[in-house]
C-alpha cells in the first residue's frame, strides 16, 4: 500500500512513510505536533484513499477507557423488566458495543482514530494498553472474548497537554508532524484555493510566516488559521496591494489572531516600524 | 543487527527499549525501507523515539554512528536567548559576581562570542566541541559537550544537507529529572473525591433499596460523579533568585494546573507583604490586596508557597525591609496571617536542602511555618502532600 498526497491533502514524505511503517506492522501511529498541522485530518485521508471506513473516537475530559469497549445500560433494562419485556433475560441486549469493539468486529480492516487522547485522564492510556496489544478483550457481563477480525489502522493524536506514560509509548509508533515550510505551504493553500492569484498567496506568506516569527505570541497561527484567512482575503476581495500597503494590522486579522494580546502586540510592532520608516 | 547502532542510542542517553529495536529489525524485514539512509533515519526515529524532545539526541547519536565524529565549524551565530537561558542556570554566585563587574550579561554574551571566536582560529583543526575555558569567566562552570553545541554554519541554506545534521528539534531537548508526568503523579496523590454537582450516576444500591420499599416498583436513584474536590491556592516567588529554579516552577505549575479543577495562582517577590498580583506582565497595575485573599478563599484551600526563601533577614523581619517597596508591615507579619487562615499549608523550596542552613532566611521562614518546608524534588512533594491531607496541620503561632 502506499500513502501519498492526494488532490486535496499534501502529505510531507516522513509522515508518508510513518504512515506506511505503521499499517505494515500494524502498530498504532501516535501523532503530535502544533494544533493545526493537519493530525485528525490525516487520519480522515487516510481512511478515503484506502476506501475504508473511519471509527473516530473523541476523547474527552471525561473520557474512560471502558467506554471504547463497551458499556452496560443498566438503566434501560431495569426499567424493561418493569414493563415485562422479554428482552430483560439476555444481558447481551444491554452491552453496547464502543468504538474499539466496532473497530475489532468491522468487517474489513477499518481505520480507528483516537483524537486527542491527552485530554483524558492521565491513566487512560494505561487502561487500553493490553486492548490495543493484542487487539482483543473481555466481555465481563457476558463472558464473550472480543478479538479483532482484522487489526484495525489506530491512528492517535495528541497535543501534548499531558506526557503519555512509556509503556503506552513503547507500543506505538511516533510521529512529530513539524510545521511546514514555505514551499509546503504554498502546495497546501493550493490545494485548497486553486485559484489564488500567485502575488496574493505570496505576500500573504509572508505575511503569516512574519507573524509567526513574533517573539511572545500567545497562540501561533497554524496552517488551518492561515488557510482560513486566505478564504476570507477572498471573498472580500482585497488584493495583494492592499495587503501590501495596509499599515497596522493586516485584513481580516481576526482569522489570524485569536487573543486579544497578541492583536495588540502586532499593532504595536506595526506602529513602530512606521515610525521608524518615516 | 544494528546492535552497534542501538547501543550508540542507549549511550546518547535515548531510553529505547528491546522491543522497539525489534519493531525496526521487523520493518526492515518487511522492506518497508530499501537502501536509503534517509528513510531509514525517519523509521528508526518513528520507532525508537518516542517524544520530540527526544529527537535532537537522537540525530546526534544517528550522526555519530554512520559518519564518526564530523568536522564542525565553530558556527558565529550563537541562538542568543538560548544561550541565556543556559547562562542562567548554570552561573554560580561567583559567577554573578563577576558578572556585575563585566557591565552585565549583554556584556558577557559579547565578551563570550569574542572568545568563541578566538578559539576557532586556535583549534583550526576543527575540534567539535567548545571546551572549558580555564582561568575565563565562562571557566568556572563549564560547558557540557551536551549543553552547547554550535550547529553547522549554512545548513539552512542547502537544502542537500542530511537532515539529521540539521538538528532542528535542538531547543526541545529537555533533561528532565523531574519531569511534568512524575510531579502529575505525586500531586494526584493530593486528592479528595467528593460528589458535587448534578445528578448523573446511577446509584446501584440506593436503587435497589429504594425500589424493594416501593414492593418492586422500579425508583431509580442518581448521584453525582466523584471529582477531586481539593482546592489549592499557589503563591509562586519569581524574579531575583528565582530565576534559577523557572524551569522547575514551570514544571511544578504546568502539572498542578492539569490536575486541579480549583487551582488559583497569585505571585510574589521574596516574601509576601500587603499585595499579591496574579499576571507578571501587569504586576504594577493589577495588584491584589492580601487581605482579600484571606477574604475570598476558604479555609479549605490549601495553600502552597513556591520559593527559594533567599532574602536578607530583614525582608521578613522589618517594617520597609522590601527591596521593592516600603512596607508598613513586615513580610512575618503577613505570612502569620495567611497562615492562621489557611491552616493546611507548606512551603516548597527549589533550592537542594543541603543548602538551605546557610541562608538565615530558610531558617526563619522554615520557623515561621511550623518546619513546613519541603524541598522541590519527588519526595519533598511527596512529604508536603501527606502533610497537606493531614486534617490537624497546625498553624504557627498568631502573634
Amino acid at each position: 500500500m502506499q500513502f501519498s498526497s492526494t488532490s486535496n491533502y499534501i502529505v510531507a514524505d516522513e509522515l508518508a512513510l510513518a504512515v506506511q511503517a505503521a499499517v505494515t506492522l500494524e502498530k498504532p501511529l501516535l501523532l503530535k505536533g502544533e494544533p493545526g498541522t493537519g493530525k485528525t485530518r490525516l487520519a480522515e485521508e487516510l481512511a478515503t484513499s484506502l476506501g475504508v471506513p473511519l471509527l473516530r473516537w473523541q476523547i474527552k475530559s471525561t473520557s474512560k477507557a471502558q467506554q471504547g469497549l463497551y458499556e452496560y445500560d443498566a438503566v434501560s433494562r431495569l426499567r424493561d423488566s418493569q414493563l415485562g419485556s422479554d428482552k430483560v433475560h439476555d444481558i447481551a441486549n444491554y452491552i453496547k458495543p464502543g468504538k474499539l469493539w466496532q473497530a475489532f468486529t468491522a468487517p474489513e480492516r477499518p481505520v480507528l482514530l483516537i483524537d486527542e487522547i491527552d485530554k483524558a485522564d492521565i491513566e487512560f492510556p494505561n487502561d487500553l494498553l493490553h486492548e490495543l496489544d493484542q487487539m482483543e478483550f473481555h466481555v465481563y457481563e457476558t463472558g464473550e472474548q472480543v478479538s479483532a477480525k482484522h487489526r484495525p489502522i489506530v491512528v492517535i493524536t495528541s497535543n501534548n497537554e499531558k506526557e503519555l506514560p512509556d509503556a503506552f509509548l513503547r507500543r506505538c509508533f511516533f510521529h512529530y508532524i513539524n510545521f511546514p515550510d514555505a514551499e509546503t505551504l504554498a502546495k497546501i493553500v493550493h490545494v485548497h484555493h486553486p485559484d489564488i492569484q500567485r502575488d496574493l498567496l505570496k505576500t500573504a506568506l509572508e505575511v503569516f510566516f512574519d507573524v509567526r516569527k513574533l517573539p511572545n505570541l500567545k497562540k501561533k497561527p497554524s496552517t488551518s488559521e492561515l488557510i482560513d484567512w486566505l478564504k476570507l482575503l477572498l471573498v472580500e476581495d482585497v488584493s495583494h496591494k492592499q495587503l501590501q500597503a495596509s499599515d497596522g494590522l493586516m485584513p481580516m486579522f481576526g482569522a489570524l489572531l485569536k487573543n486579544e494580546q497578541d492583536v495588540q502586540l502586532v499593532e504595536k510592532l506595526a506602529f513602530m516600524s512606521r515610525r521608524r520608516e518615516s | 543487527m544494528l546492535i552497534e547502532f542501538f547501543l550508540c542510542l542507549r549511550r546518547h542517553g535515548l531510553q529505547t527499549s528491546i522491543t522497539e529495536l525489534l519493531d525496526l529489525l521487523k520493518a526492515l524485514e518487511q522492506q518497508v525501507v530499501f537502501a536509503d539512509v534517509e528513510a531509514f533515519y525517519y523509521l528508526a526515529r518513528l520507532t525508537l523515539v518516542k517524544d520530540e524532545s527526544q529527537f535532537d539526541r537522537f540525530d546526534r547519536a544517528f550522526a555519530e554512528y554512520f559518519e564518526g565524529v564530523e568536522q564542525v565549524d565553530l558556527a558565529s551565530a550563537i541562538p542568543e536567548d538560548w544561550l541565556r537561558r543556559s547562562l542562567q542556570r548554570q552561573l554560580s554566585d561567583e559567577d554573578k559576581a563577576k558578572l556585575q563587574s563585566m557591565g552585565g550579561l549583554d556584556e558577557l554574551l559579547n565578551a563570550f562570542q569574542e572568545r568563541l571566536k578566538e578559539q576557532q582560529k586556535r583549534h583550526a583543526g576543527g575540534n567539535k566541541w567548545i571546551g572549558t575555558g580555564g582561568t575565563s569567566p565562562f571557566g568556572a562552570y563549564g560547558y557540557h559537550p551536551e549543553g552547547i553545541r554550535i550547529g553547522q554554519e549554512g545548513s539552512n541554506a542547502r537544502r542537500a544537507v542530511k537532515v539529521w545534521d540539521k538538528r532542528e528539534f535542538r531547543d526541545l531537548d529537555t533533561e528532565g529529572e523531574l519531569n511534568n508526568r512524575t510531579m502529575q503523579l505525586a500531586l494526584r496523590k493530593l486528592r479528595k473525591f467528593a460528589r458535587t454537582g448534578s445528578a448523573e450516576e446511577l446509584d446501584l444500591d440506593e436503587t435497589i433499596r429504594a425500589t424493594s420499599k416501593k414492593g418492586g416498583m422500579l425508583d431509580l436513584q442518581w448521584r453525582p460523579e466523584r471529582h477531586n474536590a481539593v482546592k489549592v491556592l499557589l503563591l509562586f516567588d519569581v524574579g531575583g533568585s528565582m530565576d534559577d529554579f523557572i524551569y522547575e516552577c514551570q514544571q511544578l505549575f504546568a502539572a498542578a494546573r492539569s490536575e486541579f479543577k480549583h487551582l488559583e495562582f497569585y505571585y510574589f517577590h521574596n516574601c509576601v507583604y500587603e499585595e499579591v498580583w496574579a499576571s507578571n506582565e501587569r504586576r504594577f497595575s493589577a495588584k491584589t490586596p492580601t487581605r482579600e485573599l484571606i477574604n475570598r478563599y476558604g479555609r479549605d484551600y490549601k495553600l502552597i508557597f513556591v520559593g527559594d526563601a533567599t532574602m536578607g533577614p530583614y525582608e521578613i523581619a522589618y517594617p520597609g525591609g522590601s527591596v521593592e517597596h516600603w512596607n508598613e508591615e513586615p513580610g512575618a507579619v503577613w505570612m502569620q496571617r495567611l497562615l492562621a487562615h489557611f491552616t493546611s499549608a507548606v512551603w516548597l523550596n527549589p533550592q537542594p536542602k543541603e543548602h538551605w542552613r546557610w541562608h538565615h532566611s530558610i531558617d526563619m521562614m522554615q520557623e515561621l511555618m511550623g518546619a513546613r518546608m519541603y524541598p522541590l524534588t519527588l519526595d519533598g512533594l511527596s512529604e508536603a502532600i501527606r502533610v497537606l491531607l493531614k486534617k490537624s496541620a497546625t498553624a504557627a503561632p498568631v502573634s
